[in-house]
C-alpha cells in the first residue's frame, strides 16, 4: 500500500492509516470511499474509511471526502461554493449535487431558494462566521431583503385574484432567493468578497455594460435573474389554466431577463464596431488626402528652387500652392483635382484669379462680398471682369490687382482695380478696340454698365455693374 | 515695439525690415513669455501672430488688454480667413496684416496702429461687409443698431477698402479729409469687437473665446 499524494486542500489526517487505491502515476489518487455516509465525523476525518473494504471500488457518485465541517468552498465554485462543498463534505460527485440543484429548480424553483439559504448559512472556507450570523447585525441589508415581502404580498394577492396558484409557488423561492441573495452579497467575508468581484469582472459579456459601478452590476444580474426566473416559472408550470397567454408571458419574461443581462454587451459591441469602421475609413482617407498634399506641396517646393533666379515666378508658385493649400483645409477640396464646376460668383472670380496669376505671374487680391449662382448675364459680368484683369495684369505694370467684388440683392458691382501705370483713354485709337468692344459691348448688351476711370501714373479702376434679375 | 511669434525665420526677416525704422523692445515665442515680458517692457506696439503653439494670439492680447489698454495690437496671420482673423479683433487687436506684406507697408501699419488707428486688410473689410449686412430674419437678442449695423458712410468707406484703395485715395474719392476716414474706421472696428452679430460670435463660440 502507498500513499500516492495527497489532494490539494484536504488536510493529511495525522498518522491515520488511509488505503489508498494504487493508481498508476499521473493520475488522480482515489480514496477508498465510506459507505456510511451519514456519519458525523470526527476531527480527524472518517475512521471507517480506513477499515473499509480495500477492494470497495468508488462509485461513479461518489468524490473525495473532505473532512471536517461542512464549508463551502472558495475556489472550487460556480456561485457560491454550495454544491462543492457540499460533495467534498458527503463525498458525492460534484456534478451530480450540482444537477440535483438544477432540476429542483424546475419543481417549483425550491432549488434556488434551498441554495441560498445555504449560501447564507454556510460559513465559507476558512471561515467560521457564515453571512448569516453577519447579516443580523446588517440592518440595512435586513430592511432591503424585506422591502421585497410586499413583492411577495402583490404576487400572492394577485395570484388569488387570477386563480393561478402556481405562481405563488413560483414566487416563494424567488422571493426568499432574492432576499437571501442581497443579505449575502452584503455580508460575506473579505476572503470571499475579493473572489466575488473577481468573478463579476470575469464575467465579461454580463459586466460589459456595468462595470464601473457595482451596485447597478449586481441589481441587473439580480433583476435579470429574477425576470428570467418568473418568465422560467411561467413557461414550465402546470398549463391547464390559461391556454396561450401564459407561456406568451413566460417566454417575454425570459427575454426580459435576457436582455437585461446581455443587452448592454450587444449593444458595446455594436457601438464599437460601428466606430471602429469610421475611424478606420477616417485615418484611410486623411492618409490619402495628406500624400496627395505632401506630393503637390514638394513639387511646388522643387520648382521654386529652379527657378529661384526668377522672383516673379516664384510668387507665383507660391501664391497657386498657398490657394491650393488653402482651398484644401478650409473646403476639402484635394490637391490635383481641378473643380471648373462651381457655378456661382464666388467660384468664377477665383478661376479668374486663378487663371491671371497662373498666366500672367501678377497677384490678384479677391474680395467677394456674398454669393449667387451664374446667369447669362452675370457670366458676361464675369467675362467682362476677367478681361479688364487681364488687362490690368498684362498692361498696367503695378505688383499685384485688386478684384472686388459685391453681390447684392438687386445688382452685382464689380471692381478691378491696380496702382499701375494708367492710360488715357482718349488717347486710345478707335481700331484698337479691345477696351471698348470688349468691355463696354458685353456689358451693354446685357444691360449692364461699365466705368473705366484711370489716371495717368495713378492707376486705373473699371467698375462693371449689372443688375441681377 | 513688440514682436511675438514662434516662426523664427519670419522673426528675423522682420526684425531686419524693421530694424531701422522702429525699435524692437522684446520678442517673444509663446503665450506665457510674450504676457510676462509686454507687462514687464510695455511697449507701444505688440505684433503677434495669430498662431502660437500654446495658444493663440487673441489670449494675449485678451489678457493684456484690461491692465494695460495703453499697449495696442496688430496682428499677423499667415492666411487673412475670417477665422483667424476675427477672433483675435473682438479679443482687442486694432488691425491685422498678412505674413506676405512688404517692408514698408508693414512700418507703415505700424506707425498707423501706434497712432491710435486701425488697420483693415481688403478681405477683412469684405468680411465685415458680409457680416454686417443686413439679414431680415436675423434677430439677436440684444440687437444695438448702434452697435450691430454700419452706417451707409461707413461702408462706403469699407467698399472702398475692399476695392484696394488707400485711406488717401479715399478720402480723395468721397470728398472727405484722411482724418474723418480714420475715425469712420475706427468706428467700424468697435463695432466688429463689440457686435453681438451671429457671425461675428459664431467664430468666438467656436473657440470658446466667449
Amino acid at each position: 500500500m502507498t500513499r500516492v499524494g495527497v489532494l490539494p486542500d484536504a488536510g493529511r489526517p495525522e498518522g491515520r492509516d488511509h488505503r489508498v487505491i494504487d493508481t498508476p502515476p499521473g493520475s488522480a489518487p482515489q480514496w477508498a470511499c465510506s459507505t456510511d455516509r451519514g456519519r458525523r465525523p470526527t476531527r480527524l476525518g472518517t475512521a471507517a474509511d480506513g477499515r473499509g473494504d480495500p477492494s470497495r471500488v468508488s462509485r461513479w457518485w461518489s468524490a473525495p471526502r473532505h473532512p471536517g465541517p461542512l464549508r463551502r468552498t472558495l475556489h472550487d465554485r460556480v456561485i457560491g461554493g454550495v454544491a462543492a462543498g457540499v460533495s467534498a463534505r458527503v463525498g458525492v460527485d460534484k456534478g451530480l449535487v450540482r444537477t440535483v440543484l438544477v432540476l429542483s429548480t424546475f419543481t417549483g424553483g425550491v432549488g434556488v431558494a434551498a441554495y441560498v439559504i445555504a449560501w447564507l448559512v454556510i460559513p465559507a472556507e476558512g471561515d467560521e462566521a457564515s453571512a448569516a450570523s453577519r447579516a443580523v447585525t446588517d440592518r440595512r441589508g435586513i430592511a432591503l431583503a424585506l422591502g421585497l415581502v410586499p413583492l411577495l404580498v402583490l404576487t400572492v394577492v394577485a395570484a388569488s385574484l387570477v386563480g393561478a396558484p402556481w405562481l405563488t409557488t413560483v414566487a416563494w423561492p424567488l422571493v426568499i432567493a432574492a432576499g437571501g441573495f442581497v443579505l449575502v452579497w452584503r455580508n460575506v467575508g473579505p476572503e470571499e468578497r475579493a473572489i466575488l468581484d473577481e468573478r463579476l469582472g470575469s464575467l465579461g459579456p454580463i459586466a460589459a455594460g456595468g462595470r464601473r459601478n457595482r451596485r447597478v452590476l449586481a441589481l441587473r444580474l439580480a433583476l435579470g435573474v429574477l425576470v428570467a426566473g418568473y418568465g422560467v416559472g411561467l413557461l414550465t408550470h402546470d398549463r391547464r389554466a390559461s391556454g396561450l397567454v401564459t407561456p406568451l408571458a413566460g417566454l417575454v419574461l425570459v427575454a426580459a431577463g435576457v436582455l437585461a443581462l446581455f443587452g448592454p454587451w450587444w449593444l458595446r459591441i455594436a457601438r464599437d464596431l460601428v466606430e471602429e469602421r469610421q475611424a478606420r475609413v477616417r485615418a484611410e482617407e486623411r492618409a490619402d488626402m495628406a500624400a496627395r498634399v505632401h506630393d503637390s506641396v514638394l513639387q511646388t517646393l522643387a520648382l521654386i528652387q529652379r527657378r529661384a533666379a526668377d522672383p516673379h515666378e516664384v510668387v507665383k508658385l507660391a501664391r497657386s500652392q498657398e490657394r491650393e493649400l488653402r482651398n484644401w483645409l478650409f473646403e476639402g477640396r484635394v490637391p490635383g483635382q481641378r473643380s471648373d464646376g462651381d457655378d456661382t460668383m464666388s467660384g468664377a472670380v477665383e478661376r479668374i484669379q486663378r487663371d491671371v496669376e497662373e498666366m500672367h505671374g501678377t497677384p490678384v487680391e479677391a474680395v467677394v462680398v456674398g454669393d449667387c449662382p451664374l446667369d447669362d448675364a452675370l457670366r458676361s459680368l464675369v467675362e467682362a471682369g476677367r478681361e479688364a484683369t487681364v488687362n490690368a495684369a498684362k498692361w498696367s505694370g503695378a505688383p499685384e490687382v485688386s478684384l472686388f467684388v459685391e453681390v447684392e440683392p438687386g445688382s452685382v458691382a464689380m471692381y478691378v482695380r491696380d496702382r499701375g501705370t494708367g492710360f488715357d483713354e482718349s488717347a486710345v485709337a478707335p481700331d484698337r478696340r479691345g477696351l471698348s468692344e470688349s468691355i463696354r459691348g458685353r456689358m451693354a448688351r446685357h444691360g449692364g454698365s461699365a466705368v473705366v476711370r484711370s489716371r495717368i501714373g495713378d492707376g486705373t479702376e473699371v467698375a462693371l455693374t449689372m443688375a441681377r434679375r | 515695439m513688440f514682436l511675438v511669434d514662434d516662426h523664427a525665420l519670419f522673426l528675423a526677416g522682420v526684425r531686419a525690415e524693421l530694424g531701422e525704422s522702429v525699435e524692437i523692445v522684446g520678442v517673444a515665442d509663446d503665450v506665457e513669455p510674450a504676457i510676462e515680458l509686454i507687462t514687464e517692457r510695455l511697449p507701444d506696439v505688440v505684433l503677434v501672430d495669430v498662431h502660437l503653439p500654446g495658444g493663440s494670439g487673441a489670449a494675449v492680447v485678451a489678457a493684456l488688454r484690461v491692465e494695460h489698454p495703453e499697449v495696442r495690437f496688430l496682428a499677423l496671420s499667415v492666411s487673412d480667413a475670417p477665422e483667424d482673423v476675427i477672433a483675435v479683433i473682438r479679443a482687442g487687436a486694432r488691425g491685422y496684416v498678412t505674413k506676405t506684406i512688404a517692408g514698408p507697408e508693414l512700418v507703415d501699419a505700424v506707425r498707423r496702429i501706434a497712432g491710435g488707428d486701425a488697420v483693415f486688410s481688403p478681405r477683412l473689410a469684405g468680411f465685415v461687409l458680409d457680416a454686417f449686412s443686413a439679414l431680415p430674419g436675423e434677430v439677436s437678442r440684444s440687437f444695438d443698431p448702434e452697435l450691430d449695423l454700419l452706417t451707409p458712410r461707413e461702408r462706403e468707406v469699407l467698399r472702398l477698402i475692399a476695392r484696394g484703395y488707400a485711406y488717401k485715395e479715399i478720402a480723395r474719392e468721397l470728398s472727405i479729409s484722411a482724418k474723418t476716414v480714420e475715425s469712420h474706421v475706427s468706428a467700424v472696428l468697435r463695432k466688429l469687437q463689440l457686435s453681438s452679430r451671429h457671425q461675428l460670435t459664431r467664430w468666438a463660440t467656436e473657440r470658446r473665446l466667449v
